[in-house]
């Protein structure tokens, strides 16, 4: 399969933390900002009704708009990570604001599924592990947590690691820098006798 | 002994490799405006064609305004990303009910009112609640937009066999308590990720008696409760409401179609992962107080306390909402002054749900200062309240009656509450700014909503019925 894209295989960066449970996906990218046509410059947009106030200005009080937040490559957030809708707008934002992975204790599906198709780690850590790090994080934003796919071993700040598992096909693809419809489109023919068995070959009258 | 998510999954499994998920044959994939046109550009960017543009429809509705067609259009970025669509349609050959076409509506109802949602169909669409289409026994999942392209250039999808888990509703639904109700109690019931990794087997007499569009309405919301998907098995309900639909087979292929049909139901005796028994002959009228559909109770019950939680975390994410909500704990929210009631969404924006609200509109004016939008889930549904003449009762109690979309479910197109207004919406999320930034969002069904309407308050329907 050819590259499409740069493989994945260990980065490491600074934290920073949102202590909530079931952030949802109008939180992470709300709908107005989804009438683009395009799926860069979505970083600006993240989190904005958090992150700003009516009239357009920073809230001092908000993790990413602190000094912490600069570079930062992972966010810890807590239970049931981007639930909702399922824009791929969210993965878009969280990615080109400079997030490489999220740390979470679990994750809605549909934004697990999307996070994997843009290489954005969503990683589930057990609820102890990740309680740990979540309050570690927000006690200390901008710690340091490394991330291993090919081993798929997180380091803590404390430098513990903690073991995750991604899917390993999703892991396979990004590791390799391949994006999985490269995959599908070389089973055309596979895809075909399905259809002619299915009797679905001649084009489908409504 | 398969389920019936089994059997579906089973006959779409185009191949299966030891270390790759299965790759899923997709029989209808359903498109709109917002979240298609980033994957077209990665067909082009591929130099690739649809695979089967006879399998995929389109129509457009998140980001139209439900204004009439012939005012002029204000967001001149939710105009561009239409146009994008149609010129996508058109480049790629793709059906699609562009604005003030005859069959345009929310992408939820137009599928089973074309009958292009079928029994036994894997659907997809780059929409969380594609599980609407799961009330025709289909099993329908929302996707992401990398997905989407995946599935115009493959007509397929790569899946991993999801759990299962039946939702066994005994009972018969009490006066005034509608299938919102029933959702909104098993959401609050199982949490807003109690269907997390799971599709959803919705069964028992409760349902078995629900016509097919409290079904869809049920369904749509299995994504509330972190679902991929929810169903319910075919029957006579299901083929009545199927005949004559124009994407609907005829004569002998009917026939054959719907004894294939009837093979679909969960064999006796097959396991499921998970399982819940709800009574729904206990039921009561439901709304939300916080800020996620899993925050619901009877509407003349008391809003939990956060005091009286004892988990730290649980009590600080109650407590955060009921600040955001300006919402007081310990009592019901009955009384509660609204600003806005919306009545429309893939959720409650069907016929039925609009003869709901109309007949608690019918001789009533809604409240001085409320705002009330009644908003079609599509043309045909437009037509045939007109047609009965309820349009009329919406305008003359006072109410807007507009053209088809999503409207203020989503608050794309300028339909939105301002900051700090409270609505009461007939639609499925209730997330923070969800309808509008600031705006707080009461979840109901169309007859709480419409009371709420007439009184200016939170008021329980039943009250009024
Ligand atoms: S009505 Fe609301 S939930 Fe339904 S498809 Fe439109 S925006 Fe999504």
């Amino acid at each position: 399969m050819t590259q499409t894209r740069d493989p994945i295989t260990r980065f490491e960066g600074p934290a920073v933390a949102l202590a909530r449970d079931n952030i949802d996906t109008d939180q992470i990218i709300p709908a107005r900002f989804l009438k683009t046509t395009s799926r860069t410059g979505l970083g600006a947009s993240l989190f904005a009704d958090w992150r700003m106030e009516a009239d357009l200005t920073p809230r001092p009080g908000f993790i990413l708009n602190s000094p912490a937040a600069l570079g930062a490559a992972v966010l810890v957030a807590g239970w049931n990570f981007g639930c909702g809708s399922s824009r791929e707008h969210a993965p878009w934002a969280l990615a080109d604001f400079g997030f490489r992975a999220v740390i979470a204790a679990s994750f809605a599906d549909i934004f697990r599924q999307n996070a994997l198709k843009n290489g954005l780690l969503p990683i589930q850590l057990s609820p102890s592990i990740h309680a740990g790090l979540l309050s570690r994080v927000e006690a200390e934003p901008g710690a340091i947590v490394a991330v291993d796919l090919e081993k798929q071993v997180v380091t803590l700040p404390g430098g513990e690691t903690s073991a995750f598992t991604i899917d390993p096909f999703a892991r396979a693809c990004l590791l390799a820098g391949v994006d999985e419809i490269g995959y599908v489109l070389r089973q055309s023919d596979a895809i075909a006798r399905f259809e002619v068995a299915r009797g679905l070959a001649a084009p489908h009258r409504r | 002994m398969p389920t019936i998510i089994d059997k579906i999954w089973d006959a779409h499994v185009v191949s299966s490799a030891a270390d790759a998920p299965s790759l899923l044959y997709i029989d209808l994939h359903l498109v709109h405006e917002v979240t298609s046109p980033q994957a077209f550009d990665g067909l082009r960017a591929r130099g690739i064609r649809v695979r089967r543009p006879d399998l995929t429809f389109a129509t457009v509705d998140h980001s139209i305004p439900t204004t009439p067609p012939e005012w002029p259009v204000q967001d001149e970025v939710a105009a561009r990303q239409v146009a994008t669509l149609e010129a996508n349609c058109a480049e790629y050959g793709i059906p699609c009910a562009g604005r003030g076409h005859p069959n345009q509506g929310i992408v939820h109802v137009i599928g089973p009112e074309l009958g292009l949602t079928r029994p036994g169909m894997t659907i997809v669409c780059g929409d969380s609640h594609t599980a609407t289409h799961g009330a025709f026994a289909a099993l329908a999942f929302g996707i992401g937009t990398s997905e989407v392209e995946m599935v115009l250039a493959s007509q397929c999808l790569l899946q991993r066999r999801p759990k299962t888990l039946r939702i066994e509703v005994a009972g018969r639904l009490p006066a005034a308590v509608s299938a919102k109700d029933l959702v909104l109690a098993i959401i609050a019931r199982i949490g807003v990720d109690g269907g997390t990794g799971h599709v959803i087997e919705y069964a028992g007499d409760l349902v078995r008696a629900l016509s097919m569009e409290q079904r869809m309405t049920l369904c749509n919301m299995s994504i509330e409760a972190g679902a991929r998907g929810g169903l319910v098995a075919p029957d006579e309900t299901t083929f009545d409401y199927l005949a004559g639909r124009p994407s609907a087979p005829t004569d002998a292929e009917w026939d054959q179609s719907v004894a294939r049909w009837r093979a679909l139901a969960t064999d006796e005796g097959a396991t499921f992962d998970r399982q819940v028994s709800i009574d729904g002959g206990s039921l009561s009228p439901m709304i939300t107080f916080g800020t996620n559909p899993g925050m619901g109770v009877a509407i003349d019950a008391p809003v939990p306390d956060p005091t009286s939680i004892e988990d730290p975390v649980a009590r600080q994410a109650l407590r955060r909402a009921l600040d955001y909500m300006k919402v007081e704990a310990g009592k019901p929210l009955l009384g509660l002054h609204v600003d806005v009631v919306f009545i429309g969404s893939c959720t409650n924006g069907r016929l039925s749900d609009l003869r709901e609200a109309a007949a608690m509109f019918r001789g009533r004016r809604v409240a001085p200062g409320v705002r009330a939008l009644v908003v079609p889930g599509s043309q045909q549904v437009k037509r045939e309240a007109e047609a009965e003449g309820i349009d009329r009762v919406f305008r003359e109690a006072g109410a807007e009656w507009r053209e088809p979309g999503c409207s203020m479910c989503i608050a794309m197109n300028g339909d939105q509450l301002q900051p700090g207004q409270c609505a009461v919406s007939t639609s499925n999320r209730n997330f923070e700014g969800r309808q509008g930034p600031g705006g707080r969002t009461l979840l109901a069904s169309p007859a709480t909503a419409a009371a709420a309407a007439v009184t200016g308050v939170v008021t329980d329907p039943r009250r009024l019925s």
